[in-house]
């Protein structure tokens, strides 16, 4: 120990000192000065000052927030520890399960379906840069307005029910989709592309030759994640859409029946679900992938 | 199903291969075709006015989904609502984040406090991850009424939930092995953790805080149309008064906010990392 | 007086993963033993258990007078302090520059709140500025680790673990994911430190011509027993052949020749 302080000791530190940078207080410098970690750096300002800004401006109504925050855990207890049905049957929530599946299935599959081929002409390696770049803009587009809006959207075109529902999901499907698709495409070794269009293959040879099969597992995994994605929209348009489903019926025993232990139970058979879900997708994507 | 997901293009001449192909393209065909006729009855749901619809919903849109003068009239009013969307999605999820990050710390792998804790931890996330926003909502407007902190909270809950399960798999993705010599050094939890986990996940961390932010702008609408504040509740203002020009007005305003966030959020991701 | 003693130390892993057992060894200070062995059996462990990374399920293992498996928090603390270590990865912070990695070898000296904000005197500055001169990476301070190449960066890590100013210093594969020259590179700074700055090492090794190279002593390994301890010159072919169980012709020509 002793003599690594008398090696440390017999080099010239003069000739070390011209690398040494000195911070403006003339200390010894020891951070990296690079242009990410300024950029990290400005983003966690910005984002902590964005903040500290919407705490300052919301206009929170005088309401008693410790009251209410009071009042919440003793409702929450009640939702969770004591759930019950008494309006609704464990059948009719199991019809309504069922609805809700069935329209996050309906637009998984038309969105799959309108995803695959929006991909082909989306993927750059496949397709050519102004009708990508279109199908990008567009596909932007639709994915930046919320699900929810696009299922009123469609409502008043097609009427309160499952077309504006299952229409509505699958527009966000389709667009999430797409980009999703197309950029498992783009990740393809483009040898194997290459040799088809040498071998004189059609376009749809190739896309069923080469592309699908070299993607295919990365899609289904990406299929899988949207379904539960939909299945999650599909309650909530059931509740703010009047939709139907196990979402409508949330919306009924909270804001029409307002009985927290309906609530309750039918959220804990809406976990059960979506976990049941996840657990199933992770189950298929491991087989596939 | 292997067979056919894995396998590159074969010559011709390996029979079998197409066969197995064939034979379980056929088989997931009709799985899907099962499933979609059963889904179209249990939802009753018709393919026929589906496809319908969609000529006219768009010959609709162009008829009266375009903003006119009046709409733009209230083009202040729908901005300020904007802003303070994006200011609660902003700050529902940094809120969010810091807990999360508190609690993912307790639910790695790298930090290894005590399997038992890790383990609550995960069930603890999991739990807010998978009830429904919408159930925060409606059990927090019982107290907080139509009020911003209602959906403040309903976001910050799911978000809560979300980012606890990316940090923890971030942090042991990223973090782990240099958290290891820290520990060989001697240093204390709290030095390894400012020393080697933030430096070494802070990119990635930002990167999920930024995609979030991106997510509950989106969601704040479905929040905002249940409890009655908010861009949501703006729309469905426009909406139910059948004022469509001034509601497809709003629809513009998020869309052009959501791309704006994802175009900057992307420059960011790639400067950072 | 040996530095380190190893007593029937045995380590169990989950309840069934047999790693170590009944090992018994002791080194002296100033010496550099290598253990060499196939993957699997054990060699990463006993490092481990050495600065308690792992716990040993059995036995007792003696550093400087300190009981480790017995010592407390702030025991292992100063256990640790006094232990280097380095790795097959380097295991540096990426991001962080090379200087403030050094520096992370005074973490275990400092109070906590120093620690964490990263508050290190001028003269620990100074020191690291030093190390880093005396392994060739001064040019290098400012940058960030993820721009080194392999080799710079595990200096990094052995400038890191001068820092703490060990008296034994582990080394987990070392050059495991190094090139030649890197490697001989690193193994030679490893055997200066040793001989000249007198710092106990212990490394692992799956170079066997390496291992008898550098090291005075050799520790063979297989499926967690020592099959081998002695000097590195009586390591016979048929032990070799015994502690890697396949034909040690081919463990040795495949990489002897960038050594010699």
């Amino acid at each position: 120990m002793g003599e690594l302080a008398i090696a440390l000791h017999s080099i010239d530190l003069s000739e070390q000192s011209k690398y040494m940078k000195k911070t403006r207080k003339g200390k010894i410098r020891t951070a990296a000065k690079t242009k990410s970690a300024a950029a990290l750096k400005l983003t966690v300002i910005a984002l902590l000052l964005l903040t500290a800004i919407g705490f300052l401006s919301f206009d929170y109504k005088k309401v008693n927030a410790a009251q209410a925050a009071f009042s919440t855990v003793q409702n929450a207890r009640v939702l969770f520890a004591q759930p019950r049905l008494s309006y609704n049957t464990v059948a009719g929530i199991a019809r309504a399960l069922f609805v809700t599946f069935s329209l996050g299935a309906l637009s998984t599959i038309f969105g799959a379906i309108l995803g695959f081929f929006g991909a082909l002409m989306c993927a750059r390696n496949i397709s050519n840069p102004t009708l990508s770049n279109i199908v990008r803009s567009f596909v932007a587009f639709i994915r930046a307005v919320p699900t929810i809006l696009w299922v009123l959207i469609l409502t008043v075109a097609a009427g309160l029910g499952s077309v504006a529902a299952v229409v509505g999901l699958t527009f966000h499907s389709a667009a999430y989709l797409v980009k999703a698709y197309s950029e498992s495409i783009e990740e393809i070794d483009s040898a194997a592309i290459e040799a088809l269009k040498a071998s004189g293959a059609s376009y749809w040879q190739i896309i069923f030759q080469a592309v699908v099969p070299s993607s295919i597992s990365y899609m289904l995994a990406w299929t899988f994640l949207r379904f539960e994605i939909n299945f999650t929209n599909a309650i909530a348009v059931g509740a703010a859409a009047g939709a139907g489903g196990i979402g409508y019926d949330l919306f009924m025993a909270g804001s029409f029946y307002f009985s927290l232990r309906e609530l309750g139970f039918i959220t804990y058979v809406v976990a059960a679900a979506v976990i049941a879900l996840e657990a199933l997708s992770t189950k298929v994507k491991a087989k596939v992938g | 199903m292997n067979n056919y997901t894995k396998q590159a293009p074969k010559p011709v001449g390996q029979t079998s291969i197409f066969t197995i192909r064939k034979r379980s393209f056929a088989l997931v065909f009709a799985f899907v075709a099962t499933l979609f006729a059963l889904s179209s009855a249990v939802a009753n749901f018709s393919t026929a006015k589906g496809l319908e619809s969609i000529p006219k919903a768009i010959i609709w849109m162009a008829a009266n989904f375009v903003p006119d003068e009046k709409a733009i009239s209230r083009l202040p009013n729908i901005l300020s609502k904007l802003a303070e969307t994006a200011l609660l999605a902003v700050a529902v999820t940094v809120c969010s984040a810091l807990c999360a990050f508190f609690f993912s710390l307790l639910g790695t792998k790298t930090t290894k406090i005590n399997p038992w804790i890790s383990r609550a931890v995960r069930a603890f996330a999991s739990f807010f991850r998978n009830v429904p926003n919408i159930v925060w909502a409606i059990l927090l407007m019982f107290s907080f009424g139509q009020n911003i902190l209602t959906g403040f909270f309903a976001l910050f809950f799911a978000s809560f939930g979300m980012l606890v399960r990316m940090f923890i798999e971030t942090i042991d993705e990223v973090s782990s092995s240099c958290v290891e010599a820290l520990h060989a050094t001697g240093a204390t939890f709290l030095q390894t953790v400012f020393q080697g986990i933030i430096p070494s996940s802070l990119p990635n961390i930002i990167s999920w805080v930024l995609y979030m932010v991106e997510y509950n702008i989106r969601d704040s609408a479905l929040i905002g149309l249940l409890t009655a504040t908010g861009i949501g509740n703006l729309f469905d203002l426009y909406y139910k008064r059948l004022d469509y020009a001034s509601a497809s007005l709003v629809v513009i305003c998020i869309a052009v906010m959501v791309i704006s966030i994802e175009i900057a959020s992307n420059k960011i991701r790639k400067v950072i990392m | 007086m040996p530095i380190l003693e190893f007593q029937n130390v045995s380590k169990v892993y989950n309840g069934v993963t047999k790693a170590l057992s009944n090992v018994s060894f002791s080194v002296d200070e100033g010496d550099f033993v290598s253990i060499i062995g196939p993957s699997g059996s054990g060699k990463s462990t006993i490092l481990r258990c050495i600065n308690r990374l792992v716990d040993a399920t059995q036995g007792e293992i003696y550093f400087d007078g300190h009981d480790i498996n017995k010592a407390g928090k702030q025991e292992l603390r100063e256990v640790r302090k006094k232990i280097g270590m380095i790795f097959q990865h380097y295991n540096l912070v990426d991001r962080l520059s090379v200087i403030e990695n050094v520096l992370h070898g005074r973490l275990g000296h400092k109070s906590t709140i120093a620690g964490v904000i990263g508050a290190y005197t001028e003269q620990e500055k100074e020191t690291a500025f030093s190390i880093l001169a005396m392994l060739g990476l001064t040019e290098q301070a400012y940058k960030r680790c993820d721009e080194l190449s392999g080799g710079q960066k595990q200096r990094v890590g052995i400038a890191r673990s001068l820092m703490q100013e060990p008296r034994l210093i582990l080394c987990d594969e070392p050059i495991a994911s190094l090139d030649p020259s890197a490697s001989k590179v690193i193994m030679d700074h490893l055997s200066e430190i040793n001989k000249a700055l007198k710092i106990t090492c212990i490394a692992n090794l799956h170079q066997v011509d390496v291992a008898m190279k550098y090291a005075k002593r050799i520790i063979g390994l297989t499926s967690g027993q020592i099959v081998y301890d002695g000097p590195a010159q009586d390591l016979s072919r048929s032990k070799i052949y015994e502690i890697y169980q396949s034909n040690e012709g081919e463990l040795i020509t495949d990489i002897r020749y960038s050594y010699e």
